[in-house]
């Protein structure tokens, strides 16, 4: 138990550290600027499919649900609004922040924790290299990028397919959905999702990045590295999730 | 050019450095000799700021280095070549790409003139232009750390720092290994610390030899009053040493 509240304590404490030196950090040299463009291609560009397969099949099971459930007290032409509000404002940024930031996060540990246990990273700092401007700090701007834009894409894709299968199965009339909808749906609805999932990403992406650092223990312990930033990244993002929103709604409502 | 004073260094509960002192004058080579775990590697790592003291204080170059922050140790890192056991080549890069990084990341140099410099390095550890496009996974281990070794000279470092040199390598590739430290100190960096268990090496290479044992430095003295003394613990150490395969 001790030992597991000091593991705790310290896992903390080093991921705010972490934070710390990012922070002192951020402002980059200009030839680094072609690692942001890299970082941005590899978690964004390989990850629209995935964020858009989740996005719209969420978008078309909550539809069909919504319209038979809220069918029952006569409320089936609010499904558009009901289904836009909860891709916009939760959906959308959480599921992209779990699916895509556990694959990035856990290719950033592996990645990370291997170059710590070939003393690659030690490699580096003997060169006289700063190993978080040239290795952290490209992905955490990618990340800042690349997780909103992603959500944005998300929301759009999940709400078509929201509306594409009210149609087939419900025979709702397409223009009635849209006005429906775009009549409810504030800006801020949108705003806040993707206000969040630009936190989203710079927490699992400082997840990914402090525990490739901290791996120890060779071949296994990149195992275990890796398996603790999916679960730690999905655990993650579902908590701060409540505590911003709650703080978005403070703010912004 | 390095002062270490009473340092002391612990890993949880396992104390690896107690109290252990040198100083390194320029010009100098020092072989740090002790068995595996005795904390040799641990030394070097303090010395080139990749890890903090307990206790204790660490002068690299007239500085005082064990309160610097990792922003401001880059600049004196610069200044020293670290060769790793392992050597601990980029793997995703080529042999061109890992010797040239130093120059990539802190000149403007242009392309040709880092590519001249690179071949330069490379003749000096024996390697040629057909290794240039290989990646280090397709090296062997001798010639991993060659490589590992002109990626420290590339910077022109004023110390160089080797951990267990010939650690993994046959007895040729050792010889050779030891014989190009010792051209390398008298042509291109004349001081240097090189740490290892091998009797053979520091015969080669050492101006002084210093051995470690629990912790601190058993003996520290001019290589042939160290290795021919009549000191028992360091005897029983050597002679441990020279029985192993």
């Amino acid at each position: 138990m001790e030992a597991y509240l000091r593991r705790t304590a310290l896992w903390y404490g080093g991921l705010g550290l972490l934070t710390a030196r990012v922070l002192r950090n951020v402002v980059l040299p200009p030839k680094y600027f072609r690692l942001v463009i890299h970082e941005i291609e590899l978690m964004g560009v390989r990850s629209v499919p995935v964020a858009m397969t989740a996005a719209v099949f969420t978008g078309m099971v909550f539809a069909l649900q919504s319209a038979i459930n809220m069918a029952r007290f006569g409320a089936e032409n609010y499904v558009g609004p009901v289904v836009a509000m909860a891709l916009f404002r939760e959906l959308g940024p959480v599921l992209t922040a779990i699916l895509v930031g556990g694959k990035v996060a856990s290719g950033i540990s592996a990645e990370l924790g291997s170059m710590k246990v070939t003393e690659q990273i030690d490699a580096l700092r003997s060169l006289g290299v700063n190993y978080v401007k040239r290795l952290i700090v490209p992905r955490l701007l990618a990340s800042l990028i690349v997780f909103p834009l992603l959500t944005a894409v998300a929301d759009v894709v999940g709400l078509l397919g929201g509306m594409v299968i009210m149609f087939i199965e419900r025979g709702t009339d397409l223009v009635t959905f849209w006005n429906i909808t775009s009549y409810w749906i504030l800006p801020k609805d949108f705003l806040s999702g993707v206000g969040k999932s630009v936190f989203f990403g710079a927490l699992v992406t400082l997840i990914g990045c402090y525990n490739g650092l901290s791996t120890e223990g060779g071949t296994a312990g990149l195992g275990r590295a890796t398996t603790a930033t999916v679960v730690q990244v999905a655990v993650g993002v579902i908590i701060s999730d409540f505590f911003l929103t709650k703080a978005f709604l403070m703010l912004f409502w | 050019m390095v002062e270490v004073v009473d340092l002391h260094k612990a890993f949880d509960t396992t104390a690896v450095l107690r109290g252990l002192s040198l100083s390194l004058d320029r010009g100098e080579t020092l072989v740090v000799m002790g068995g595996s775990g005795s904390g040799k590697t641990v030394l070097l790592r303090h010395i080139a700021g990749l890890l903090r003291p307990d206790a204790g204080q660490v002068r690299v170059f007239g500085i005082a280095i064990e309160a610097l922050s990792e922003e401001e140790l880059l600049p004196l890192r610069r200044r020293m070549g670290y060769v790793f056991q392992g050597a601990a080549l980029f793997d995703s890069l080529t042999v061109y790409e890992n010797v040239a990084y130093p120059l990539h990341e802190h000149t403007m140099l242009d392309e040709e003139e880092i590519r001249r410099r690179v071949l330069h390095f490379l003749s000096l550890v024996g390697l040629g232009e057909d290794v240039l496009p290989l990646l280090p996974a397709a090296l062997s281990g001798g010639m991993r750390k060659r490589v590992g070794i002109a990626r420290a000279l590339i910077g022109q470092p004023e110390m160089l720092l080797f951990d267990e040199p010939t650690a993994g390598l046959d007895p040729t590739n050792s010889r050779l290994v030891a014989e190009l430290i010792d051209e390398l100190a008298g042509e291109v960096c004349d001081t240097s610390i090189v740490v290892t268990h091998d009797v053979e090496l520091a015969k080669t290479v050492a101006d002084r030899v210093a051995i470690l044992i629990d912790g601190r430095f058993a003996i520290t003295g001019p290589r042939d009053d160290v290795l021919q003394g009549d000191d028992p613990a360091v005897q029983a150490f050597l002679a441990g040493e020279a029985r192993r395969p």
